[in-house]
């Protein structure tokens, strides 16, 4: 008989994830999965899952969950208050929730995402490879809500090769290291000068789909629209009103605002843990 | 490639490339190339193969700098116009901007269809939601603009017009194009039980059937 997680409490959004959907972005697919990749190949080493297994993602606010079997869960990610029927539990290292016990991950105390995994992994059906939920095009299983319940996957017969792993803090600042983008000489020198010294700030309209960030707007030389064209995971893209964005893993894959810089893969995980208000900085690199 | 300096690599980060080229045709033509070359072994490793609109995004590429390099040697050659079967979409023309898009053309209501079903399309890129294709085709004379304020929802099924573009929608959405039509049955558009779950594929033709009558 398969284990399955009810979903007690849901939090603010709480989504299933894992290494996300590769080679469809020509359909207009994007790539989706964890936005702290590191985050989700730690929790699953921990519960010896699988590096790529599906996992919970919740947004500030955590989730609450009851099993019902027995099962060997790590809350980890952004650091928040874990307990098990109401007692406090480890956070960050793997915890045995007995049957029909309610798991509670709850509100951060820093970062914005925190990674639940368990020890055989969500098993929601896969769509185009991946069980990831895709906000933008609404593939994959839909946001979490009170009473979903969730299939685990069969749990590996040995214990868990690790028990306790160093999590990196969440960033107090977010540096971004920034390589050439396709469309930078559709922005003033000034513009390029700016965007590496000045000071932006995450905006509160991030979200997984882009960084937003406020700062002072970017001027281009070349205005008139950009023909639409493939956009890759760390674009920085700057619309309109001048304020970069950097795309995240549920970010569409064409777009028709000019990318004046891209940020590498390996640092756009400490970018998914930059709470609201956090500053940036763009380095050349 | 033909004279001149037909196509551009842009940088994009550590491990994409943007190759630019002059228009619509020759991004078709070497998006093909791509394609033909994967399927032959002959593409180094190559995770996504993005067209857009004048640009082919490479993304997934360990070492750009390479393949730049090896692209800008290419031969790629002209497209064939009629190769291949096209996809034929059923649509009534009915949308409810079918009058604006009429006054545009400067023909009759009755007429829009007419015209617009007469021509055979291409799939130049997706985007916008999964199996969306922007389709070109339509003669530079009738290409109309998006509206200055977008609908809040759009029907799935529903035919637009934006600019050299033709669509229609395989989920309801919010959006600008101008409508003139509907495919009845939109899910054959998008459907997750098929291997290739998009009918519209970049580099696909399709043909629109005009079907009952006038409305």
């Amino acid at each position: 008989m398969t284990a399955t997680l009810t979903v007690v409490r849901a939090g603010a959004l709480t989504t299933v994830q894992d290494a996300g959907r590769r080679g469809h972005a020509h359909l207009g697919v994007p790539r989706s999965g964890a936005l702290d990749a590191p985050a989700l190949a730690l929790a699953n080493r921990l519960v010896g899952n699988a590096p790529g297994a599906a996992v919970l993602e919740t947004t500030l606010t955590g989730c609450a969950l009851r099993p019902d079997h027995t099962v060997t869960v790590v809350v980890g990610g952004a650091p928040c208050p874990v307990t098990v029927d109401g007692r406090p539990a480890a956070w960050g290292v793997p915890v045995r929730v007995p049957a029909g016990a309610v798991l509670d991950a709850g509100g951060v105390t820093a970062g914005v995402r925190s990674y639940v995994a368990v020890a055989g992994g969500i098993a929601v059906e896969p769509v185009l490879g991946s069980r990831s939920t895709d906000l933008l095009s609404g593939l994959g299983p839909a946001q979490l809500r009170p009473g979903d319940v969730l299939p685990l996957g069969t749990a590996a017969p040995r214990t868990p090769p690790a028990h306790v792993a160093p999590w990196p803090a969440p960033p107090t600042v977010l540096p971004l290291p920034l390589r050439p983008g396709p469309r930078a000489d559709w922005f003033t020198a000034t513009a390029l000068r700016t965007l590496t010294a000045a000071t932006y700030r995450v905006s509160q309209h991030s979200n997984r789909i882009g960084l937003r960030t406020e700062g002072p707007p970017l001027d281009r030389v070349r205005t008139g629209e950009l023909p639409s064209e493939g956009m890759m995971l760390g674009a920085v893209q700057v619309p309109p009103d001048g304020r970069p964005v950097v795309f995240l893993h549920d970010h569409p894959t064409t777009g028709g605002y000019p990318v004046i810089g891209v940020v590498p893969e390996a640092a756009l995980a400490a970018a998914a843990q930059a709470a609201a208000g956090t500053p940036v900085r763009f380095t050349p690199g | 490639m033909t004279a001149g300096r037909p196509l551009r690599v842009r940088p994009a980060g550590r491990h994409a490339l943007l190759v630019e080229l002059p228009d619509a045709e020759r991004t078709g033509a070497f998006h093909a190339e791509l394609l033909r070359r994967r399927a032959a072994g002959t593409l180094p490793p190559v995770e996504e193969i993005v067209p857009g609109a004048r640009t082919v995004l490479l993304d997934g590429v360990p070492h750009p700098e390479e393949l730049a390099r090896r692209i800008a040697g290419w031969e790629v050659p002209a497209r064939a116009t009629d190769e291949g079967e096209a996809v034929e979409i059923p649509v009534r023309y009915d949308g409810p901007d079918l009058a604006e898009v009429a006054a545009l053309w400067q023909v009759g209501v009755d007429e829009v269809g007419v015209r617009h079903s007469a021509y055979t399309y291409r799939v130049a890129f997706c985007g916008f939601a999964p199996g969306f294709g922007y389709l070109t085709g339509l003669p530079a004379e009738l290409h109309v603009p998006r509206h200055d304020t977008p609908r809040t929802r759009v029907p799935a099924g529903a035919l637009g017009l934006a600019g050299p573009y033709s669509a229609v929608y395989p989920r309801a959405t919010p959006g600008g194009w101008r409508l003139i039509g509907t495919m009845p049955d939109p899910a054959p558009l998008w459907d997750l039980t098929r291997d290739e779950p998009a009918l519209l594929t970049p580099g696909t033709r399709v043909r629109f059937v005009a079907e009952g009558g006038a409305p």
